[in-house]
């Protein structure tokens, strides 16, 4: 049942992305209407399938990479849905999308059986710790994808080349308050993921922290993001080097979360 | 009946000419009544406008009618014929259609998809409407040029992008700064172009203007104008950081902001980007200052060249619209072609058969010990009946079809006895905005 739901959502999410990418080649409202439609009942199927997933195994279905990057993805539809509808940039969907099925395909890559449940992990922390983290990856993969688009839109100006494409992208204004807006969501959310997960770590492990790879490599990253919000407050950085320091920090996230669990052993890694 | 057109535009005539030609809106009745009391024009639109002076006329006799409107417009104005008709074109039947689509539709205007055209063609046609002028073809015929038009606009992008410099700045503005109900404004120097950029961007919303000139009256001539505040030229770079818009265009040799100062000034501003316009010859404005992060600096010569994009652009455009116009023109003429006389009569007797015919089947069927001829004797009966009833409206008919307003009749007649679905596709019939 949830293998169908997630087959289903891997077919929409493929059509979505092909919708997103023909918006951006030839963008017309009805095609912009079908776009959001497509990632909607791409979430939904997605939705669905997570749900049964839990329903049947009793936990969150966030235990090993299958579930994770499926989970992952999920995050990352539902918080574009949301800035879709917030700030109207269907466009964004173009770069969004595209990373969502890139994430809910190499889940697949990975074995979906169910896992026994970790003892370790048996704990209500563990919806905090989890569902706090996912969402700030969330995040800051939005914030990334507006970056790049930043970063694109401003190396038009310079250039003075304004074609079709600069004319379809959102205005620089727009795209930096997007980065804004998630990196104060995503900021905050990824402090509670570290906290809560320390204090898990105390009741499971018996040590708040032990300088595991994930710990360390989560506390890079939220260094990361600390310093490009404590700029942006203080000396209202903004533009370009947001927008480059977002990216750094979304590819050094995207280790922690994937990078980590594969390469580096540890206490986190649940292959 | 026949829809002609005859007139001029800025690509037949000068300005000089078009003045002379152009009818006054407050004295419309006049013409109007004068060009319907032609010999063998049943209805008539004129539509003047600063750039093409147009009369739309129905009538059966398409050579003379053009030939007597031609007159009418000398006439009426006063000049000899001979030497205006060297800037009259004129179109008949399908070529009228078109012509009046294209014009409708900003195809054939000066600037291709300028918004005006299509809101001086209904208020022409609003003086038409109230002095009566014209009946149900030309109504029928600028309702529809309207829905041509509305349908252009919206699956073309032939209206959708700048064609003039001071409204690209504004469109570049938005690009960057996102929203302009919080930006403000700093205008250095004067200047025709810098005042109309400021009045673009004065009608999109800004929140407000500076304007600082080496003379301080002409500064605050300018505010006062403007409803802005006027700067003193010395303090330029304490109240600079304020602006998120800088137009500049003095006359001051030498450049008035470097990189340095632009560094500054972005600096004191947070990172706030800043959009610089540089309208002055020679530059006001150092070239390097485009190198400074959040600053954006373009000189008129990028605002042309966007320009002449987008008007590169349109002409795509206008190409699809040429296509949605030949569809419809193909429905228009099909309706046109049913106010004939012969056809409806035609229609009408079709009518009025089959409902006898069904009639006289269902009688018969339910008839059951039926004399031998009394099925002969029926059908004798109900054609005759028919041919009685049908005598008068058919007569009346023909007899209308040599006269005038023939159209009237045979609309109502296919209307009053639904002699096809005559495509009420329901195009707005009143004016709309």
């Amino acid at each position: 049942m949830s293998q169908i739901f997630f087959y289903l959502t891997i077919a929409l999410y493929g059509f979505a992305t092909v919708a997103c990418l023909m918006y951006l080649w030839r963008t017309t409202s009805l095609l912009g209407t079908w776009t959001n439609r497509l990632v909607l009942a791409g979430f939904g199927t997605h939705l669905l399938s997570t749900i049964h997933r839990f329903s049947s195994s009793g936990h969150l279905p966030i235990t090993n990479m299958h579930e994770s990057l499926s989970f992952f993805a999920l995050t990352i539809v539902g918080s574009y849905i949301l800035f879709e509808r917030k700030y109207k940039v269907t466009i964004l969907g173009a770069f969004v999308i595209p990373i969502a099925l890139l994430m809910i395909i190499s889940s697949n890559a990975f074995p979906s059986g169910i896992n026994e449940l970790n003892p370790a992990l048996k704990s209500n922390w563990l919806w905090i710790h989890t569902i706090m983290a996912f969402i700030s990856y969330a995040m800051f993969t939005i914030a990334f994808s507006a970056a790049v688009i930043y970063l694109i839109q401003q190396h038009f100006l310079k250039k003075k080349k304004l074609g079709a494409l600069f004319q379809k992208l959102p205005s620089l204004n727009t795209l930096d308050e997007i980065n804004y807006r998630c990196l104060t969501i995503g900021f905050p959310l990824l402090t509670v993921a570290i906290i809560t997960g320390a204090i898990w770590a105390e009741k499971a492990w018996g040590t708040y922290w032990s300088w595991d790879p994930k710990e360390t490599w989560s506390l890079i990253t939220w260094f990361i993001f600390a310093a490009l919000l404590h700029s942006r407050l203080t000396t209202g950085w903004r533009g370009k080097r947001a927008s480059l320091l977002t990216i750094a920090g979304f590819l050094i996230m995207l280790f922690t979360f994937i990078g980590v669990n594969l390469w580096l052993p540890g206490l986190h890694a649940y292959k | 009946m026949n829809i002609i057109v005859v007139g001029l535009s800025h690509k037949t005539a000068t300005v000089e000419i078009r003045e002379k030609v152009a009818f006054s809106p407050n004295h419309m009745q006049k013409p109007l009544l004068e060009l319907i009391g032609l010999d063998g024009i049943i209805e008539g639109v004129i539509v003047s406008t600063c750039n093409r002076v147009e009369i739309y006329a129905t009538t059966r006799d398409i050579a003379g009618g053009i030939a007597r409107i031609k007159r009418f417009l000398a006439d009426y104005h006063h000049l000899p014929l001979e030497s205006l008709e060297l800037h009259l074109y004129n179109y008949h039947s399908e070529a009228a259609i078109r012509h009046v689509f294209r014009v409708a539709s900003s195809l054939d205007s000066m600037v291709v998809g300028e918004p005006q055209i299509l809101g001086q063609i209904k208020t022409s046609y609003g003086y038409a409407a109230e002095y009566k002028s014209s009946g149900i073809i030309l109504n029928r015929f600028l309702h529809k040029a309207f829905s041509v038009a509305k349908r252009v606009r919206t699956e073309t992008k032939i209206a959708s992008s700048a064609v003039s410099v001071a409204f690209a700045a504004v469109e570049l503005a938005k690009k960057i700064l996102g929203d302009l109900s919080s930006k403000t404004v700093m205008l250095i120097g004067a200047g025709e172009m810098c005042e109309l950029a400021a009045k673009h961007f004065l009608n999109s919303g800004v929140k407000g203007v500076m304007v600082t000139n080496r003379t301080l009256e002409k500064a605050e001539k300018l505010a006062e104008e403007f409803g802005g505040e006027a700067v003193r030229f010395e303090e330029l770079f304490e109240h600079l950081h304020r602006a998120d818009i800088v137009l500049s265009s003095t006359g001051a040799p030498h450049y008035i902001i470097g990189p340095k100062d632009a560094e500054e000034v972005i600096k004191r501003r947070r990172f706030k980007p800043v959009f610089f316009i540089d309208i002055a010859v020679p530059r006001d404005i150092d070239p390097k200052v485009d190198d400074v992060e959040n600053a954006y600096l373009f000189t008129v010569d990028h605002l042309q060249e966007i320009v002449q994009a987008n008007l590169a652009q349109r002409s795509l455009e206008a190409e699809k619209a040429e296509e949605i116009i030949d569809q419809e023109i193909g429905q228009f003429h099909k309706w046109l072609s049913t106010l004939e006389v012969t056809p409806t009569i035609v229609a009408l007797r079709t009518r009025f058969d089959e409902i006898r015919k069904a009639e006289l089947e269902k009688t018969i069927s339910a008839w059951k010990d039926l004399p031998p001829d009394a099925e002969k004797r029926l059908e004798a009966l109900t054609t005759a009946m028919m041919n009685k009833l049908l005598h008068v409206p058919t007569s009346v008919l023909k007899k209308a079809g040599q006269g005038g307003r023939v159209d009237l009749y045979v609309d109502a007649m296919r209307q009053l006895f639904e002699l096809e679905s005559l495509q009420h596709d329901n195009e707005e019939l009143e004016l709309e905005e």
